[in-house]
């Protein structure tokens, strides 16, 4: 996107802007950015913080029946680049360790103090009809806008039965939901857990079950590291360690595909989505919401950058739709539905080449070795009599991978350009060269 | 730098303090974190321009990425390997006119890779060790080389031919190893004995014994060394200081600048060196702006440095000159000495304004005067030509084949005194490594 185009479009202030009050589930919302059930949603002082920062709705962090769990020390591992940052992390944390009543009580005095911000319970319990029910009510009298179904925690509850034990049974979690769908008369998030083969099965079952919405992903199960000096794996405990729930920029992609499959399935895409799975940035939103997201969580990010992140998440996502001419978040939402298709549905006959700016390369070779070290040695690399050298494209050998664009280091410098073959759209079912082609 | 007012008074020199504060690193050393943030700029070129420009072409992307994976020995490896005296290249190489110059990022974001202090991040604690482990010495040859002179190429040249097995007996003229390591870089790129802690590394390996005060042509002699050892090395770099050939050049005050700098380098305290209040240095290389920066930390009131053609054809390079500009050296381009005048001492020097016409430098018959109490005078270095014997020269240096061999079978040279290229440490090393090789393969090694 031209970002001085856009700079100058936002001089004009006034009744083009747009809006990004939203609704899910019913439920309407100042903005689509809540924060996800986690630490940063535990207790009164966080979550007001996050709303006099601007965030639109909280998760409040799961909440179980008495007594509450114990946590442990060491609960946080890391995935860094070599640059020191954060691309993922995991955690081996259980639900509120704090009372009951005191966490219903503080939501009741959250929800006088910011009446205009969301508030969902998020709710987990051993798979009993009764228990689930009563912990539900308890919730919901304490006023808040709908629960969700944490039936996705792959750590520590599931071993207790609960959590992602429950998730990836989808009979299980048909049941849960419809027993909380029978309990209250607020809406219902069911949250999926991504640790499953395929993510319609949960989807379906909870909309059997009679969610109004489903949250998705909870965390991805992981071991973060393992400290070579100590021989076990991180976070490390005592000289011991245990799989985690991985979250953060890196779970993104997985999370993406799984909104996607859920806005693009017949049964399932009238469901509302709320897309949870490391948003940190207006644009990570930005492309949740094209894929059918109704509104978003974040965790991960509040978590290493603050409550703060949220000044930008808004005026980014802003910014984005005014320059495109979206009024509000339907206007975009899920556009890029369609467009997500089954491998079978690509055109074959697409031809894409690299195309490299010699005036803005900068002769690092990256590009070369990629291509010669991944097996189509397409890019050519001649020293020239001044000792620079000239990176070109042979055509010929580009199968138009894209990777050399990937691992330049310019903005801009590779471009992959479309090659007008005539050719019509030709799908594999369809291709001369498939063997198992149906008969006409 | 030092904000302190300078006095013409000798008693209101600079403190101790102030001195030794003045001669402090001019680039402390990276910090993990700093070490750790550079290291993950670096692109990983491949084939690397980088390296391409590194004399003694260093894996630079290897060891950069091999500090960024935490594999800080295995970095100091990749540079050892290429250049034992990395520690040394790491402070004195002119990097912005080397490896630094063709980083790429130099043309993506106009900010290199500070690759220079990368690569002291890497060696600097082998070196602080004082352990030869990075590398191991092959079966011994029973073959000894002959080395003269104790300076970057004859230690380079000493280390590669240890490793490979042969017994090395290196005739030093001074005092102290390490040539112009020890004696001719600047204070605050050499500080705390680096010199002197290298060569300890550097002789770690074994194998290698240095006689001192064993001069070419006074105490060693080639025929002689010839008859005794298997092969000789000579790296005695440039001996002679070129003089200014002026009236006036024995007045007292008038000094050889790499003089200065080695007592400079030498001096157990600074704070008592003798100098001048308004200082001149005559010269347009690195080793002019060494002196007359120094000049002017040691507590000089004012130091210009005068020379005779303009600054783009100085030999310093650009990032020298802005050193010298902002430690308040004065630079006067396009001025030719023409005398030296006092009684005993020297008191002032008259110069004359050049031109250049049609690549010709003229002198315009404009003449000034500027006071001097003190001159120092750096207009480069020259062979002795004495000592050399039936070694042929060319440009007025030894002259050597690919194999680094002179005319004489089995006599190999390096450093300053052949004609290589640059006057420069790295420059040195690589030309004691070419050597080494030579004479491995001259008895019979094979080529490695």
């Amino acid at each position: 996107m031209a970002k001085s185009q856009l700079k100058a479009s936002i001089i004009i202030w006034g009744a083009e802007m747009s809006d990004l009050g939203c609704t899910i589930a019913g439920i309407e919302t100042i903005n689509p950015f809540w924060l996800a059930s986690a630490p940063p949603t535990d207790k009164q002082y966080n979550v007001e913080r996050a709303f006099a920062a601007g965030w639109g709705g909280v998760v409040w962090k799961t909440l179980g029946e008495d007594p509450p769990v114990v946590n442990v020390t060491s609960r946080y591992g890391v995935h860094k680049d070599m640059a020191r940052g954060i691309l993922g992390m995991n955690n081996i944390e259980l639900i509120s360790d704090r009372p009951l009543e005191v966490n219903l009580r503080e939501i009741e005095q959250v929800r006088k103090n910011y009446p205009d911000r969301v508030i969902i319970g998020s709710m987990m319990a051993p798979v009993e009809e009764e228990l689930w029910k009563e912990l539900a009510i308890k919730i919901a009298n304490s006023g808040v806008h709908g629960i969700e179904l944490n039936l996705g925690c792959p750590h520590g509850m599931c071993e207790r039965g609960m959590g992602s034990a429950i998730g990836q049974v989808p009979e299980l979690v048909q049941n849960t939901t419809r027993w909380v769908r029978e309990a209250v008369d607020i809406p219902v998030f069911t949250k999926l857990t991504p640790n499953t083969t395929d993510i319609l099965l949960p989807a379906e079952a909870a909309l059997a079950g009679g969610a109004d919405a489903v949250a998705l992903i909870n965390t991805v199960n992981s071991v973060i590291g393992v400290d070579l000096d100590q021989m076990a794996p991180k976070p490390v405990l005592d000289g011991k360690g245990t799989h985690g729930g991985y979250c953060g920029s890196a779970v993104k992609p997985i999370a993406l595909h799984m909104v996607a499959e859920i806005a693009r399935n017949a049964a399932t895409k009238d469901l509302d989505i709320s897309a949870i799975g490391g948003i940190t940035t207006w644009r990570d939103a930005a492309e949740f919401i094209a894929l059918g997201a109704n509104a978003l969580q974040v965790c991960t990010a509040a978590m290493l950058y603050g409550f703060r992140i949220i000044e930008d998440l808004n005026d980014g996502l802003s910014d984005f739709m005014d320059e495109k001419g979206y009024r509000n978040i339907s206007d975009f939402r899920g556009m890029a539905v369609p467009n997500t298709v089954n491998w079978n549905d690509l055109n074959m006959n697409y031809d894409l080449k690299a195309k490299i700016d010699q005036q803005t390369c900068i002769e690092c070779g990256r590009c070369h070795i990629a291509c010669e070290d991944t097996s189509h040695q397409a890019i050519l690399m001649q020293v020239q009599a001044d000792g620079s050298r000239k990176f070109s494209v042979i055509d010929d050998e580009c199968v138009g991978c894209n990777l050399c664009q990937m691992v330049c280091p310019v903005p801009e410098c590779i471009t992959m350009e479309p090659v007008d073959n005539a050719l019509p759209y030709v799908t594999w079912p369809d291709h001369p060269k498939n063997t198992m082609k149906s008969a006409e | 730098m030092d904000k302190q007012p300078i006095d013409n008074t000798k008693e209101s020199r600079l403190s101790a303090q102030q001195i030794t504060r003045n001669f402090d690193d001019l680039h402390p050393p990276l910090n993990a974190q700093q070490a750790g943030m550079e290291a993950s700029r670096c692109l990983f070129c491949y084939d690397a321009p980088c390296v391409i420009a590194c004399p003694t072409a260093i894996d630079i992307p290897k060891f950069i990425r091999q500090i960024a994976t935490g594999n800080d020995v295995g970095a100091a490896r990749t540079i050892l390997s290429a250049n034992i005296m990395g520690g040394t290249c790491a402070r004195a190489c002119p990097t912005e006119i080397l490896c630094e110059q063709k980083c790429v990022l130099a043309k993506g974001e106009d900010h290199p890779i500070n690759i220079s202090a990368l690569q002291r991040h890497a060696v600097d604690p082998v070196i602080a060790a004082a352990s030869s482990h990075l590398f191991a010495r092959k079966p011994e040859t029973g073959k000894t080389i002959a080395i003269i002179g104790a300076g970057p190429a004859g230690l380079s040249c000493a280390h590669a031919l240890a490793v490979l097995g042969h017994d090395v007996q290196v005739f030093e003229a001074r005092e102290k190893p390490g040539g112009l390591n020890e004696y001719g870089l600047a204070a605050y790129k050499m500080v705390n004995d680096f010199a002197a802690r290298e060569v300890e590394f550097v002789l770690g390996i074994g194998g290698i014994s240095i006689e001192y005060n064993k001069a070419l042509g006074r105490d060693v002699f080639l025929e002689q060394l010839q008859e005794k050892v298997d092969a000789v090395f000579i790296g005695i770099g440039l001996g002679n200081a070129n003089s200014l050939d002026i009236t006036g050049e024995s007045l007292n005050g008038v000094q050889d600048a790499l003089q200065f700098i080695a007592d400079l380098r030498q001096a157990k305290d600074k704070s008592a060196l003798e100098i001048g209040q308004q200082v001149i240095v005559i010269g347009g290389g690195n080793t002019a702006i060494d002196a007359a920066i120094q000049a002017k930390r040691l507590g000089a009131n004012s130091v210009t440095l005068v020379y005779r053609r303009g600054l783009a054809q100085m030999g310093a390079t650009a990032w020298e000159q802005d050193l010298a500009k902002t430690n308040g050296v004065v630079l006067l381009e396009w001025s030719k000495p023409l005398k030296i005048q006092g009684k005993t001492k020297v008191q002032s020097m008259v110069f004359e304004r050049t031109k250049l016409e049609n690549g010709k430098l003229l002198a315009t018959g404009d003449e000034f005067v500027l006071p001097a109490d003190q001159v120092l005078v750096a207009i480069g270095q020259s062979l002795e030509n004495q000592i050399l014997g039936d070694l042929k020269t060319k440009y007025g240096k030894i002259k050597v084949g690919d194999d680094g061999q002179t005319n004489i079978c089995g006599v190999f040279a390096g450093g300053d005194c052949i004609a290589s290229g640059e006057d420069l440490t790295v420059q040195a090393v690589q030309d004691g490594k070419i050597a080494a090789k030579g004479i491995h393969n001259y008895l019979g090694g094979g080529n490695v």
